[in-house]
């Protein structure tokens, strides 16, 4: 895909358009006729919904009972951020995970990027077999890894009861919620951690080699240079991993669903499973609406706040 | 030069801790990738284990006596292999629609010389981030009253917010880097633009549309959220929501069965990335660097 043929011009999507000089008109027109079936898609699918979202959030509108709705302001709003609806704590949750989750990750995915862009033999094959977790569906992996954590019959039992390690027979599910915490964790690391490593080793292969060259003439160690050139260059990289990884952790719901159930009582419940839970367990879509518009915001602010932090220095 | 020659005769001491800084990458990676599969061989393990076996509660390294029994009993006993058909008739609808769709778009965004290009491929972005269960509601409300619950055209129609974004992003990236002169010369033989885009366009994109299409594949065989939502019997299932919904019930102490659903569920994703991997990584990375 990426061809280095000196016969084909890479052009990215920012570019301008080249030469449709006197045809430029019927371009014009052709284009936006090209381009309105995907924008009609997400505006249907992503527009509408903000929209209903917005409407319903300042209303009382229950699915099963449609005559109750009515104007309510803010109701639903204060309910989002209250401590006695069990929302207050949905939100800590979701961004307490998202502060602990994603340097780990990331960190880990860098650890394991750095190897990969080492010289070494079976790196390919290293490669392809760390895509696996991340391919399979997000609900496979945390099902992957309740077997892994079963207390009498799991894998990780398995291995601390051989190696005579403390920790065999623990059971991480449903009665503590630190440990709750720690198996989503586990589960979400062991998808994400191989795809955070592959985009941000494709940041490594576009450092150019002259400036590591030039830096072992200079006599500059490994550390140094890792903090004067890699990771300055690895910054547009890092800036997508980033933004990818907060984002999903923040609006994570497959593996909660999968592996907690949001359990033990609530204490692993995020802003996405109150969200589902809201809409199509309860029916309350007024209160489902502001929970949706948070979380739009909250994506809104992530997306712009990593754009302004890791802007380069011009 | 200078920096060759300097680096052609490093001293002793210097090679011997380079040769085994070396050594330990090597290790290290293989360490590393092991502990990254070892949970697919204990599922793999355990789904040979026949019922009995693993009942016992005695969890061993490889089931003293193998059967694939537990898919044959998953497969065909509780129709898991109608889940799987669920799953490629949803990922086929969609892929189909976001190939035309993204195509389309991909096209006009890389050529045409349309006004607002970078607002639109901003919004494409922005709503490829637009958060899941925000969707749910809304469309949930929607497809009751036109009839599109519970049905595959439904959950595909929702299923194309994985794929338009990426798709679009990466066709009108790929389909920039075909040389306009081709498409001039076309034209300038006769042929329409639309030909032109038919007969010569589509042909040097194919590896492109392949691209999409694989991962257009993937995000919608790997969807969850939108099947547990928008999909009600369990004769439509999907294989991700089918396989959840028997693993917290019927299967809830049978890990044995729940683990050949779960590697039914990720054997085509197997596939795909063994057999294009490499597209896989360069999409990624055309998807997400640009």
């Amino acid at each position: 895909m990426t061809s280095t043929s000196t016969a084909i011009r890479r052009v990215t999507p920012s570019t301008p358009p080249r030469r449709w000089g006197r045809r430029s008109a019927s371009g014009k027109r052709l284009g936006y006729v090209l381009v309105s079936p995907a924008v009609l898609v997400l505006l249907a699918i992503t527009g509408f919904p903000l929209v209903y979202n917005i409407w319903n959030s300042f209303h009382y509108f229950d699915l099963l009972n449609p005559t109750s709705h009515r104007f309510v302001g803010l109701e639903n709003y204060r309910q989002v951020f209250s401590n006695q609806t069990g929302l207050g704590p949905a939100i800590e949750h979701t961004i307490g995970y998202t502060a602990v989750s994603v340097p780990i990750e990331v960190g880990l995915g860098l650890g394991i990027a750095l190897l990969l862009n080492r010289p070494i033999r079976g790196r390919g094959v290293a490669r392809s077999l760390l895509l696996l977790p991340w391919a399979v569906p997000t609900v496979i992996s945390a099902t992957v890894w309740k077997t892994m954590l079963d207390p009498q019959t799991g894998g990780v039992d398995y291995v601390l009861s051989l190696l005579h390690l403390p920790g065999a027979h623990t059971t991480w599910l449903n009665t503590s919620s630190l440990l709750s915490w720690v198996a989503i964790l586990f589960a979400d690391t062991w998808q994400v951690v191989p795809f955070a490593a592959i985009i941000l080793l494709a940041g490594l292969q576009g450092i150019p080699r002259e400036l590591y060259e030039a830096a072992t003439v200079d006599g500059a160690g490994a550390w140094r240079t890792f903090w004067r050139i890699t990771l300055p260059l690895l910054r547009p990289a890092l800036l997508v991993v980033l933004v990818f990884r907060t984002l999903s952790a923040l609006m994570i719901f497959d593996i909660i669903y999968a592996l907690t159930g949001s359990g033990p009582g609530t204490s692993t419940s995020t802003l996405a499973y109150v969200d589902w839970n809201s809409f199509l367990v309860n029916g309350n879509f007024g209160l489902g609406g502001a929970i949706s518009v948070v979380m739009v915001a909250i994506a809104l602010i992530v997306a712009a706040a990593y754009r302004l932090i890791l802007r380069p220095k011009a | 030069m200078t920096g060759i020659s300097a680096l052609g005769k490093p001293r002793a001491g210097r090679g011997m801790t380079r040769r085994w800084r070396h050594r330990w990458a090597v290790l290290a990676l293989a360490v590393i990738t092991l502990i990254f599969l070892v949970p697919f061989f204990w599922v793999l393990s355990q789904s040979l284990e026949p019922t009995a076996e693993f009942s016992r509660n005695v969890p061993t390294l490889w089931p003293s006596h193998p059967t694939l029994g537990n898919y044959y009993t998953v497969l065909i006993r509780d129709s898991f292999s109608r889940s799987i058909l669920s799953s490629f008739i949803v990922a086929a609808i969609t892929t189909v629609i976001t190939l035309v769709v993204g195509a389309l778009a991909g096209y006009a965004l890389s050529r045409l010389p349309i006004r607002g290009r970078g607002l639109v491929l901003g919004f494409v972005i922005l709503a490829g981030f637009f958060p899941l269960t925000a969707m749910m509601g809304p469309l949930f409300d929607v497809m009751g009253h036109i009839g599109l619950l519970n049905t595959y055209l439904g959950l595909s129609i929702a299923d194309l917010i994985y794929t338009v974004p990426l798709t679009t992003w990466l066709l009108a990236s790929l389909f920039g880097q075909i040389p306009m002169e081709i498409e001039e010369a076309a034209l300038v033989d006769g042929a329409s633009r639309l030909g032109a885009v038919w007969r010569v366009i589509v042909p040097l994109a194919a590896p492109a549309l392949v691209t999409a299409a694989i991962f257009s594949f993937l995000l919608v065989w790997n969807d969850f959220a939108f099947s547990l939502a928008f999909l009600q019997t369990a004769n439509r299932f999907t294989a991700p929501l089918s396989i959840v919904m028997l693993s917290q019930t019927k299967y809830q102490v049978f890990y044995n069965l729940t683990d050949a659903g779960v590697l039914l569920t990720a054997l085509p994703i197997f596939v795909l990335v063994l057999f294009a991997q490499r597209r896989i990584v360069s999409g990624l990375t055309t998807g997400a660097l640009r």
